[in-house]
């Protein structure tokens, strides 16, 4: 069983986010592999395990001028890495995106595709069910569990009142909340390995797509940042046995009891 | 080029139209003299409630047999699209169906869609707002290309407003075809019991995160809610540790509320909580690190340990009972 998990690599959100003049998202500084991605490879990973045969490949989008993030889930296992980083694609949006992808993983087709349910830059959380339409495969979304099972899939999909056992055959596409596994950490072995397993670099005319992703294939545009309207903090009080009674007070001033 | 025609998906559940839903035809009726919905499942039933918010024809997709909504609604509206031509945009609530239709709708038209929307103007065209970085700023954005426009909206982010309008006209719209796209099928629902308020209409809330320690600690949080008659709610560190459901999660993943007092229990606030809280009317926090990022929009914070602060609130709240 072969899978393949999309990832992306991140400036890291604990450190301040900021545009840039053409109002990107600031990318210039360390990128690592977003959180959200490891639930996936880890998934992935488990999967292909169970399965007994196949491989896991990452695939990602973005620049390669650092791929630490890439080489951090081939520590934890992957085999190996595509990464399709292009000038040309600054300011792709998410259905450009989903575009890239689908061309890469379309040129050998795995059984099943894990993605995050979105990003933790972005959150457009609308790239994996645009990449399965145009990959013409059904998709289920918000997987807190998969089971791959006589060869189709079955999972728990969250839902606005608790869960959906959902079925489906295969190939598919699956995005994983942080929920769905624990993401291993990666070991010295998977570390030293992961140097030598191979991470390859595609342009978008490697892919024949020239002209149709970038900027300008968007179709969107910001067209103003400004400043929200943002909240004052209030009274504080350091808890000397008496916040309970505070709070107690704070509630009845605002006739909440 | 002025909006004079939107589509705007309304989801049903549980045999009414949802919240966001109703929230999204109210102020598409705001900016366009044209409101049609598109609904699914027994459409004709939600004709009145569809007319009442505002639309004036409800496109029934029809019954879905167990199929997830995203492939075929989006199939139905893709056809409908080639059959009377497109609006200027379409309106699809943040949810975790209409993200499906979004994205597969996106693809199939091949039109962008714009995400996490709060807030929507007509400004000669659709001008779209978003929250980024934790809510300090606001992005406007608009389509440059050929519409329409895919608009995926936050809950709450209007209100729903009936405007006392006739049923809606009901028009089949049929799936065309998915090919092997909409083979995935529900087999089974499971609903998780909640009692009280839901999260989402509470008047107040009362969430828990790492503060707590461990997941038993989160039933000071519900004794709390229960006491105040108000609803559960977590952060996303905790829904991901596994202590609560995913459905107690407040947060850009889970859902926006706006309580009249939200009360954040050993919640630092990560951008990622506050973005579905900071709405709230008055905010109420315990934490016992002064410089969480939580009390700079808190309106009263407590310093101090929510294993201690807690269980006395709790008791000084049984003794007014």
């Amino acid at each position: 069983m072969n899978v393949v998990v999309c990832v992306k690599q991140i400036p890291d959100p604990a450190a301040p986010q900021s545009f840039d003049a053409s109002h990107n998202l600031d990318r210039s500084g360390k990128l690592i592999l977003d959180e959200a991605d490891t639930y996936g490879v880890e998934m992935a990973l488990q999967l292909v395990d169970k399965a007994g045969s196949g491989e896991v490949t990452v695939v990602s989008m973005g620049s390669a001028s650092d791929v630490a993030g890439l080489r951090n889930a081939l520590a934890m296992g992957a085999a190996k890495a595509v990464i399709v980083s292009d000038d040309s694609l600054r300011g792709t949006d998410s259905l450009g995106t989903a575009k890239v992808l689908a061309a890469v993983i379309s040129r050998d087709m795995p059984d099943l595709i894990l993605c995050a349910t979105e990003s933790s830059d972005g959150y457009t959380g609308t790239t994996p069910v645009q990449l399965a339409e145009l990959l013409g495969l059904p998709s289920v979304t918000f997987a807190k569990s998969v089971v791959v099972e006589g060869g189709s899939l079955k999972v728990d999909r969250q839902t606005e009142a608790g869960y959906d056992e959902v079925t489906s055959p295969l190939p598919a596409l699956v995005t994983v909340t942080a929920g769905v596994v624990e993401p291993r950490y990666a070991s010295f072995k998977g570390i030293m390995a992961a140097k030598n397993k191979p991470v390859e670099v595609l342009s978008v005319a490697d892919l024949g797509l020239e002209g149709a992703i970038g900027q300008a294939g968007a179709r969107q545009e910001i067209t103003e940042v400004v400043a929200a309207e943002s909240r004052q903090a209030g009274e504080k009080y350091v808890d000397e046995g008496d916040g309970a009674e505070k709070i107690v007070a704070f509630l009845e001033s605002i006739k909440v009891l | 080029m002025s909006v004079t025609s939107l589509w705007v998906v309304v989801e049903p559940a549980n045999g009414t139209l949802t919240t966001t839903s109703l929230e999204l035809l109210s102020h598409a009726r705001t900016l366009a003299s044209n409101v049609s919905a598109i609904t699914w499942g027994n459409g004709a039933s939600f004709a009145a409630q569809a007319g009442e918010y505002g639309a004036t024809t409800l496109y029934d997709v029809g019954a879905l047999d167990g199929s997830l909504p995203g492939v075929p609604v989006a199939s139905a509206i893709a056809t409908l699209v080639q059959s009377v031509g497109a609006p200027d945009a379409i309106l699809i609530p943040t949810s975790y169906d209409g993200r499906d239709i979004a994205g597969r709708l996106s693809a199939r038209l091949d039109r962008p869609v714009l995400t996490n929307v709060t807030g929507l103007l007509d400004e000669g065209g659709l001008v779209t707002e978003h929250p980024v970085f934790g809510g300090t700023q606001t992005v406007k954005a608009r389509f440059t290309g050929e519409g329409p426009g895919l608009i995926v909206v936050r809950a709450k982010s209007f209100a729903g407003e009936s405007a006392g309008g006739a049923p809606a006209t009901v028009v089949s719209a049929p799936v065309g075809d998915t090919a092997g796209t909409g083979s995935a099928r529900i087999a089974n629902s499971h609903v998780e019991e909640r009692t009280g308020p839901k999260l989402e209409d509470a008047a107040v809330v009362v969430s828990g995160g790492r503060g707590l320690g461990e997941a038993e600690k989160y039933a000071m949080i519900e004794e709390t809610a229960r006491l105040l008659n108000g609803a559960p709610g977590a952060s996303r560190a905790i829904v991901d540790a596994g202590w609560v459901p995913y459905s107690y999660q407040v947060g850009q993943t889970g859902k926006t509320v706006k309580p009249t007092v939200y009360i954040a229990c050993g919640i630092s606030g990560a951008t990622q909580h506050m973005v579905g809280m900071k709405g709230s009317k008055n905010i109420v926090a315990i934490n016992k690190d002064a410089d969480a990022p939580i009390f700079q929009i808190a309106d009263f914070g407590i310093v101090g340990d929510v294993h201690k602060v807690l269980p006395a609130l709790i008791e000084a709240l049984k003794n007014r009972a």
